[in-house]
């Protein structure tokens, strides 16, 4: 029997392998006599292709566009929304949409045609930030108004809040896009096998590739088979993008007969991939003569780019999460998910989350400064509790342990002396914020759309494998689910098996994302080893399946957004300390500390690891990481010019966390990977907005905004604009 | 315009006609198998092809091969299997100093060149030895104290 608690620490069974470097990544791998394939794509952000000139081919060298998909081939990608082309016809509507491939056996003859290929356009005007695209700016090319999306929620009496109120404020606060600079680029192999194909993809979610990509040559998903190869960082990026990799290489592998493989180098990866939604969030807040909320009023626009494909699930995630661990009398939210000519916007880490929770804490920070309150102080009156009202009019159905993770934080922190001691403007500050994260699909998805299913064979020689669609890429599952299963079944981790997926051969337990695969999966592998552990030491050779079961009395409508968007949210309090130089501007990060709820963690250590990575993540979005595009396309294309953290950016953090059983998920534990992003930004920008005693009001923060907020920046303590 | 260009390889002299200005991650992956040099930004930013050349630490991605000829190179694969790269090796599983791992191999370089220059170093000497090796997953703490750790284990051994 295994003996301790299940948080306790183990080794990561990847760990050793990962170190030699013996662990194969999708461009290890040699994958015999295949060709190389290099995408072809639009160099403007809007227009039309009158012509494409091909300089001549040599033999085994072919440009492979829509034009060769076979007679019921679908040229497009089925993502959540079936929008995005797999190659442009005759449209282009961001720099970077695909327009062919280039395929043949020498990469660099493949690479030298490329460059060759000429294209003639009719360009036309882009709109390119979220006010350009809802200003229609060169004419809509989304129905009439450019809205690829929209929802909206109300709660409690919104309109009478603002006939009360004394005062109505109003601001607005934007986030940029963001880059996931996952270590190894994007990068995949297709190779025709008998009557299917066989796709290796760094990527995330295995079964979407399959269903994604199969229409392109009118094949069902089981004719296109995805053997998951460890995936080096996804953090979203390889949710749907790897359909964008797979689509054009699964149509070449068809046309060659042969496999054809593709790894983007950095700089064609920062190029042309999905980024995080920049976002804007323009409040309206009625408050009473003391300050009170009475009401919030928000619409949250997201530059959702040239294709929908997952983007209204993201403005969905942002909406629910804009009243972050508060409960206000009364709110109403409108979504708007923004077509622009960029490239379109797509899943990472928070899932539009971040964006809204950033914005709400940042807004409530300006209102507890005009009003002359630490803002500590001002958010901790709308502290949100178990049974209260959540933004989807359902309840929140767990312990919120918000208060027990505050003492941790102000302890580790000193934060009530150092919120007193530095003044606003003295140049030192302390900022703190309140973030969460709802674990897994929303409202009924698990059990509406994912139906999780999962599987445990027991072999003669007492080894265990699980057979599951989850993925490693860096998060630890290879480590999770064994501990779970070991832990239960009360054998050693070495005796269980769990390889990277081949959907040939593991039934669909879902996408890796969403904070999900701990708390469902995870549930699904424990109920799965307790009802073999009676059969354990009699039999030989079988196999358990478990289903995903939603729990009862917890209704959802998804018409509506009306329900329990979901039974278990992470949560967490991030503290940050800042020292502004006065002259150059520079920001000294002094010190971050903080608490998490992720239930009862399956192993601390990895849990730490994700605390500190998702939370480093956030000060870079917050802070230095720059994304720039005025005209279609990226200023930043290389790691050397958009900056994310090194080891001497941040100092070390002090991680503490509580404990909090989910009664749902294996052993308590809820979902984390996303929530240890969703608050550090907030709380770094307070306490830089404290240090120079001036509202910001959008990030990222690089040097030189806050120079110019220094310069320029409007004092904490004036009067937000008001509304009447 | 090809050439014979001939190097130690962990420990071992290899020889290789080629063009002399490929690059050396390319030549180390493709025509000697190390592929645990990884590639990760291709212009010497994020240190994930990090070897040690006559023993000290470059990015091979910036280095045509040519320049390695008569040189003694260095990389994961031979590190690991050194008795201060198993060290390392140890005390970056137990830290939690693996997550995807694409930049390990690169840390663990860097560890070796830090730790062998400075066997003893502190918290801060420890985050500018790993300064010019990026990752996205740890947020770096847990590497720097698995590197702390592999001084205290090693011991001894780093000063050799």
């Amino acid at each position: 029997m295994v003996v301790g608690d299940i948080s306790r620490a183990i080794r990561r069974v990847d760990a050793v392998s990962k170190c030699k470097g013996t662990v194969k990544y999708v461009s290890d791998y040699s994958f015999g006599d295949c060709l190389w394939g290099r995408l072809v794509r639009s160099s403007i952000p809007r227009g039309r292709i009158l012509a494409i000139h091909l300089p001549p081919m040599p033999d085994g060298y072919r440009f492979v566009t829509y034009k060769d998909l076979p007679e019921g081939g679908h040229n497009y990608l089925h993502m959540i929304a079936t929008d995005w082309k797999c190659f442009a016809e005759n449209e282009v509507r961001y720099v970077g949409e695909t327009i062919g491939i280039m395929v043949g056996p020498d990469k660099d003859t493949v690479e030298n045609l490329r460059q060759q290929i000429k294209i003639d356009y009719e360009e036309q005007t882009p709109a390119v930030t979220i006010d350009e695209g809802l200003a229609c700016k060169g004419g809509a090319f989304v129905n009439d108004d450019n809205i690829h999306c929209r929802l909206s929620l109300k709660v409690g009496d919104v309109d009478e809040a603002f006939r009360k109120a004394a005062k109505v404020v109003t601001e607005t606060i934007e986030t940029g896009f963001q880059e996931h600079i996952y270590l190894e680029t994007n990068g995949a192999c297709c190779i025709p096998e008998d009557d299917h194909y066989v796709i290796y993809a760094s990527s995330q979610c295995p079964f979407y590739i399959s269903k994604s990509i199969s229409p392109l040559l009118n094949l069902t998903p089981d004719k296109v088979v995805v053997r998951h190869t460890t995936t080096g960082g996804a953090f979203g990026g390889k949710e749907h993008f790897p359909d964008v990799v797979c689509g054009p290489l699964l149509v070449a592998a068809y046309v060659m007969k042969k496999g054809v493989k593709m790894i983007f180098d950095r700089e064609e990866d920062i190029e042309n991939s999905v980024k995080r939604h920049p976002s804007k969030v323009t409040f309206k807040t009625a408050l009473d003569k003391d300050g009170n909320i009475l009401g919030m009023d928000s619409v949250v626009c997201y530059n959702v780019g040239g294709y929908l494909s997952s983007s209204f699930v993201v403005l969905q995630r942002g909406c629910f999460h804009v009243t972050g661990c508060y409960s206000f009398p009364s709110i109403r939210s409108v979504g708007l998910g923004v077509a622009t000519n960029t490239f379109p916007s797509c899943a990472f880490r928070g899932f539009g989350a971040p964006q809204t929770i950033f914005a709400v804490e940042t807004h409530l920070c300006h209102i507890a400064e005009m009003l002359g309150i630490d803002p500590l102080e001002y958010k901790s009156r709308y502290f949100i509790k178990q049974g209260d009202t959540t933004s989807t009019n359902g309840k929140i159905v767990e312990r919120v342990m918000i208060p027990e993770m505050l003492e941790q934080v102000k302890k580790a922190s000193d934060y009530d002396r150092k919120s007193k001691a530095y003044k606003w403007g003295s140049g030192r500050g302390i900022g703190i914020s309140f973030y969460n994260h709802g674990g897994a699909f929303t409202g009924n998805g698990e059990q509406a759309i994912i139906k999780a299913r999962c599987q445990l064979h027991k072999f003669a020689n007492g080894d265990v494998e699980i057979l599951c669609s989850q993925t490693e890429m860096g998060q630890g599952f290879h480590t999770i689910l064994p501990k779970i299963a070991a832990y239960v079944l009360g054998i050693p981790i070495e005796k269980v098996i769990f390889r990277n997926p081949d959907t040939s051969r593991v039934p669909d337990s879902g996408p890796t994302a969403a904070s999900r695969s701990t708390m469902i999966v995870g549930e699904l592998v424990e109920r799965a080893a307790n009802l073999m552990k009676p059969r354990y030491d009699k039999e030989e050779d079988f196999t358990v399946e478990t289903h995903y079961e939603h729990p009862e009395g917890y209704p959802w409508d998804q018409n509506t957004f009306q329900g329990y968007a979901y039974l278990g949210y992470g949560w967490g309090v991030c503290a940050v300390e800042v020292e502004v130089d006065p002259c150059t501007a520079e920001i000294t990060t002094k010190g971050i500390w903080s608490s998490h709820d992720c239930g009862h963690p399956i192993d601390e250590k990895i849990v730490h690891g994700q605390v500190n990575g998702g939370v480093l993540q956030g000060l870079g979005w917050g802070s230095t990481e720059v994304m720039q595009n005025t005209d279609g396309h990226f200023k930043q294309t290389s790691m050397s010019d958009y900056i994310i953290p090194t080891s001497m950016d941040f100092p070390k953090q002090g991680v503490y966390l509580v404990d909090n059983p989910y009664p749902w998920g294996p052993f308590g534990a809820k979902g984390m990977g996303e929530l240890v992003f969703n608050g550090s930004a907030a709380a770094y920008i307070d306490a830089v907005s404290r240090a120079i005693g001036k509202r910001i009001n959008r990030i990222p923060l690089p040097t030189e905004e806050v120079m110019n907020y220094m310069l320029h920046g409007t004092d904490l303590r004036s009067e937000i604009e008001e509304v009447r | 315009m090809e050439s014979r260009i001939c190097f130690s390889l962990n420990g071992k002299d290899v020889s290789i006609t080629t063009d002399p200005l490929r690059r050396l991650i390319d030549v180390l992956r493709e025509d000697f198998d190390c592929k645990g040099v990884k590639e990760g930004c291709s212009e010497g930013e994020c240190g994930a092809c990090s070897i040690l050349l006559n023993g000290k630490m470059v990015t091979s991605c910036i280095i045509p091969v040519g320049a390695a000829d008569g040189q003694q190179i260095m990389t994961i694969e031979g590190i690991s299997a050194t008795e201060k790269g198993k060290v390392i090796i140890d005390a970056f599983a137990d830290g939690g100093a693996v997550q995807c791992g694409f930049c390990i191999p690169g840390m663990v370089i860097a560890t070796y060149y830090l730790l062998s220059n400075n066997p003893d170093p502190t918290e801060d000497e420890i985050r500018l030895g790993l300064s010019g090796n990026i990752c996205r997953c740890t947020g770096y703490d847990l590497i720097v104290e698995s590197v702390r750790l592999a001084a205290k284990r090693g011991g001894e051994l780093w000063k050799k």
